[in-house]
């Protein structure tokens, strides 16, 4: 299991939280303007990296927040993390 | 090849076993080849038999970064069934079905196929609406499958519990006689024997590291911790991995890999004669021809390359195994262990030519790709050599997800993700 630091309310552990995938996606501002291959990226296509993975939590069963993490994806060691709309470290 | 046969037996038996041969080369890689199989699991190794068997292409290498067989071919929990909701779904498992019941003839190696039967639990109201959804829709399609209820489940099923006071009742269950187990590792050791006796070259310990393009943009070659080969074909059967190495050609995927996990207890003698699963509670069981009770937890909620899971998740199944089965209460669990599986966002297979001219993949199986070893490997191959998809895997793009023509079988592994 996860010990997850939420920046709102320290290391945690996982069962308080629930994942909300790969951070940073911005959903686009007029999706009638796109054709089907960006609104395809948009809603399906994602890093996935092996490494360094910038992803969303939720602090569900705590202060309820989402922030961002940094995680590396083969050790599952989280690096930082940092509230909604402050820029990643 | 030296063929296996109770007549080699007795003959090798005679001769002290001192007469049997390696099952496959490890030879140096070659300089160039027809067609490069990226990933030496089950799927890229049937990839190759078939490449050499069905299509006459045989300067193939399977290239492997560890052993073979040594991802999730070997981390699975070896369930085979084919009653899937839509019809590109089932018509694609239950090509690997019809293929699994003559596989151990085809490639003279015993991989254990047994159709002991796969019994799906229903706990809820909606539950049964679904599993009979899912009757109708596989009958129609000619795959089969059917309803029972609870009474008739533990009459099929002997060990389990249908009492009405359990927090999840049963109230039915669907049950496909054709399903069942196979022994994984043999099902890569087959193959590749077999593969290797056409001239397949299987080279494992050697990790892709780049994938060379010429000057138009076509596959031309893959760099290797062994050096660089040239290719024109390229197939990238690297499940969990798949985005790393489509990565390597500039290709985004839409993948995410995640941690499943799977259990095995200690050994004991026959005591469950099938295949359960239920997606309400989250649990799949099975006994293994060594005795081991074989347990598949589900995918940790974050996506992960850690081949661990949380204990959080097994615990959780073992839960739901007690509850339907409390008989094995008191039983010790041997092994717990995790692999990467990458999962669609429809929880559908991609079998495809990509947009860079020569390369293909073979990926997004998901929870539940072993079931489909000898078809995917066959539609694979075909697609490979004549760089059109059969008409079976022809559904299965990467372009659905711009198309929008997603094949959405959310319930894909039956259990809930």
């Amino acid at each position: 299991m996860l010990l997850i630091p939420c920046p709102y309310c320290g290391p945690r552990p996982e069962l308080e939280f629930s994942y909300a995938g790969q951070a940073g996606l911005v959903r686009p501002d007029n999706p009638a303007a796109l054709d089907d291959a960006a609104w395809g990226a948009f809603l399906y296509e994602r890093s996935n990296p092996r490494g360094p993975h910038d992803e969303r939590w939720r602090h569900v069963h705590g202060c309820g927040r989402f922030f961002n993490a940094r995680r590396d994806t083969v050790s599952d060691l989280f690096a930082a993390s940092w509230k909604s709309g402050e820029a990643a470290p | 090849m030296q063929r296996f046969s109770a007549l080699a037996l007795a003959r090798q038996a005679f001769a002290g076993h001192q007469g049997w041969q390696a099952q496959w080369r490890s030879p140096e890689p070659q300089a160039e080849y027809d067609a490069i199989i990226i990933g030496g699991g089950g799927h890229g190794l049937a990839t190759a038999y078939h490449l050499a068997n069905d299509h006459g292409i045989n300067r193939v290498a399977v290239l492997e970064k560890g052993w073979i067989g040594g991802g999730n071919t070997g981390r699975n929990t070896t369930i085979i069934r084919s009653n899937y909701l839509f019809r590109e779904s089932s018509s694609l498992y239950d090509h690997a079905v019809k293929r699994w019941e003559t596989l151990s003839q085809t490639l003279n190696y015993n991989v254990m196929f047994s159709q002991r039967g796969v019994l799906m639990l229903a706990h809820t109201v909606h539950d049964v609406q679904v599993f009979q959804r899912h009757v109708h829709a596989n009958r129609l399609n000619g795959v089969d499958n059917e309803w029972l209820t609870a009474e008739q489940a533990k009459d099929f099923c002997p060990p389990l519990r249908i009492e009405a006071g359990m927090r999840y009742p049963v109230l039915g269950a669907a049950l496909q006689r054709r399903a069942g187990t196979a022994r994984h590792d043999a099902v890569a050791w087959g193959y590749a024997r077999a593969a290797d006796s056409l001239g397949v070259d299987i080279i494992q310990n050697c990790h892709v590291s780049g994938i060379a393009r010429d000057a138009q943009g076509a596959v031309s070659g893959v760099e290797t911790s062994r050096g660089p080969i040239r290719t024109r074909k390229l197939g990238v059967v690297a499940a969990g991995n798949t985005s790393v190495v489509m990565g390597m050609a500039g290709v985004r995927m839409p993948l995410e890999s995640y941690p499943l996990q799977a259990l095995v207890s200690e050994p004991v003698k026959p005591v469950f004669p099938c295949v359960v699963m239920s997606n309400t509670i989250h649990a799949y069981i099975s006994q293994s021809d060594k005795g081991e009770l074989v347990i598949g937890a589900g995918t940790d909620a974050y996506i992960s390359y850690s081949q661990r899971g949380a204990l959080h998740v097994s615990t959780h199944t073992l839960e739901a195994i007690c509850e339907l089965f409390p008989q094995f209460r008191r039983m010790r669990m041997l092994r717990n262990w995790g692999g990467v599986v990458d999962v669609t966002p429809d929880r559908s297979p991609i079998i495809a030519k990509s947009p860079v001219p020569g390369l293909y993949v073979n990926c997004g199986w998901g929870t539940g790709g072993f079931k489909a070893t000898p078809g995917s490997g066959h539609v694979f191959a075909w697609t490979m050599a004549k760089d059109e998809p059969h008409p079976i895997n022809a559904p299965f793009t990467i372009e659905r997800f711009r198309d929008g023509h997603l094949i959405d079988e959310a319930a894909a592994a039956a259990v809930a993700h």
